[in-house]
């Protein structure tokens, strides 16, 4: 009897320290045959973080240890003047992007770690500024997450504008996963909104909220490493890396919580959990979870006639498993998913460039194009 | 004679007093260094420092660790570059320079070298870290 009792203990134990995970709903399959290849377009480069493409062609590159590359007529030229970077774990130079009327007012704006303020370590800034020749100029600091700390995970960040004009960045919970993300009145594991000055615009849903930090426009994230607006909607899609699973799809609404770290589909690195549930009153559950993790960064949308067979399908880079991944996705559901370019290396970054052409940027290698496979 | 007795003893002493001083401060670093490895490496070389499978080298039961010690300590120091052989498997991923100063990269190297079945009793100290060159 006694052995018996200790068998169901056994089991009960079992059952509740070896956390069972659903998979993802939709399965990544290797297509039996693509029609696009890839092309290197920038040789060497070590982790291509964000990439934008000027309008003469030329192509802006953030390397995450801080340097800033103009690619112009295959030439790679360093544009100096960027302000002090803070490089440590995921930390660094992160994302660049154009302003939307970039060719009459010149704007970039960039996201990178800074150890500026108050306290050792450091948090994610945003600036803008504009290039002269080879030297960055006009630098305008528009946000600086506050809260430094030496961890070194998760700053996000990638920045995107909507319809309006208005600016959407991400910061990761940086490490700090049980007091930032739910807690409006500190930086980190929120999606940010800005007017493209970094004034707040005065709609944003926290700003009469006291010490709430206004520039928050959804948060309980993790660490959103993606971010694109959706070529037909206009809105704000975002994906997340989980932790060991967990990595999630989500789209982007005023004053939502996104749930980390209370509702997850994720476990702890080391199989025990932190939850365990994936859905709660007032918390937004995601458009598409991934089980077992990719761990996502980059998205882009496929809006070009020239990749007849993908459009409309939506692009993300695994950095875990080396491909790049198509999702098919029918009335907000993902219905097909497929591994592309599998071993070229890390996916960072997918772009579609205002050629109509995508690039990525893959670590190790650099941007590559995607081309019609001619054979 | 009993002055060499006394001297051998209290030598041996002294000896053992440095031994065991020098295995808590390893113990100490290990666990510094536990903080340092789930802040900066589990999510690549994941919580039993297997790796993942043709992307991330192993760090359990490594046979390129065991051999390479001042190789690695670079690749945590400055970022791992180009092609590596790790039990058999070639990788040629990259690891970028993770921000660390000596005493963590120290600190790490001797988490990494007494977990998971691996075991390096010699203590790697922030004096030899700051010795290693790019």
């Amino acid at each position: 009897m006694k052995s018996i009792i200790s068998f169901f203990g056994i089991v009960l134990v079992c059952f509740y320290s070896c956390a069972q995970q659903k998979p993802s709903k939709v399965e990544a399959k290797t297509p039996i045959k693509t029609n696009y290849t890839t092309q290197i377009v920038v040789p060497e480069l070590d982790i291509p973080w964000g990439m934008e493409f000027l309008p003469d062609g030329s192509i802006l590159i953030t390397e995450k240890d801080g340097r800033l590359i103009h690619f112009k007529n295959d030439n790679k030229t360093e544009i100096s003047g960027f302000p002090d970077v803070y490089v440590r774990g995921q930390g660094g130079l992160l994302d660049v992007k154009l302003h939307p009327e970039y060719a009459s007012n010149d704007w970039i704006y960039f996201t990178y770690g800074s150890s500026e303020g108050e306290g050792t370590g450091g948090h994610t800034a945003l600036i803008r500024a504009k290039i002269d020749g080879n030297q960055l100029v006009d630098i305008q600091h528009l946000y600086k997450g506050e809260g430094n700390t030496k961890k070194g995970q998760h700053w996000g960040s990638r920045i995107e504008f909507d319809n309006e004009g208005y600016l959407y960045f991400s910061i990761g919970d940086r490490g700090n996963r049980d007091v930032n993300p739910q807690d409006i009145t500190r930086d980190g594991g929120k999606i940010y909104r800005l007017n493209d000055d970094g004034s707040i615009p005065e709609d944003n849903p926290f700003v009469n909220e006291e010490n709430a930090k206004k520039a928050i426009y959804s948060f309980g994230h993790r660490n959103p490493q993606g971010m694109i607006k959706h070529p037909k909607t206009g809105d704000i899609w975002t994906h997340e890396h989980g932790p060991r699973g967990g990595d999630e799809i989500n789209i982007i609404k005023k004053g939502k919580n996104y749930g980390w770290p209370v509702i997850s589909y994720g476990i702890n690195y080391s199989g025990t959990t932190f939850t365990d549930i994936t859905e709660k009153e007032g918390m937004e559950k995601p458009l598409f979870y991934w089980v077992p993790s990719i761990a996502p960064c980059g998205m882009a949308f496929v809006n070009s006639d020239r990749y007849p067979d993908w459009n409309g399908s939506l692009l993300v880079g695994s950095l875990k498993f080396e491909y790049l991944e198509r999702l098919i996705i029918k009335n907000k559901k993902v219905v097909k998913r497929e591994k592309l370019f599998e071993n070229l290396g890390r996916f960072r970054n997918i772009k579609l460039a205002p050629d109509g052409y995508l690039y990525a940027g893959v670590e190790g290698i650099g941007i590559v194009k995607i081309i019609p496979d001619s054979f | 004679m009993k002055f060499l007795v006394i001297s051998l003893f209290s030598c041996l002493g002294f000896c053992g007093i440095v031994s065991i001083s020098n295995q808590d401060k390893l113990q100490e670093s290990i666990i510094r260094g536990s903080e340092v490895y789930s802040d900066f490496c589990i999510n690549c070389h994941m919580a039993n420092g297997e790796g993942i499978e043709a992307t991330f080298p192993p760090l359990a039961n490594s046979d390129f660790l065991k051999n390479n010690q001042e190789e690695s300590i670079r690749g945590i120091k400055y970022g791992q570059k180009g092609e590596i052989t790790v039990n058999g498997k070639v990788y040629n991923g990259y690891m970028a320079p993770l921000g660390l100063d000596d005493e963590e990269v120290a600190d790490v190297m001797n988490y990494i070298n007494n977990s998971w079945g691996n075991s390096n009793k010699t203590v790697v100290t922030t004096e030899v870290v700051a010795g290693i060159k790019k």
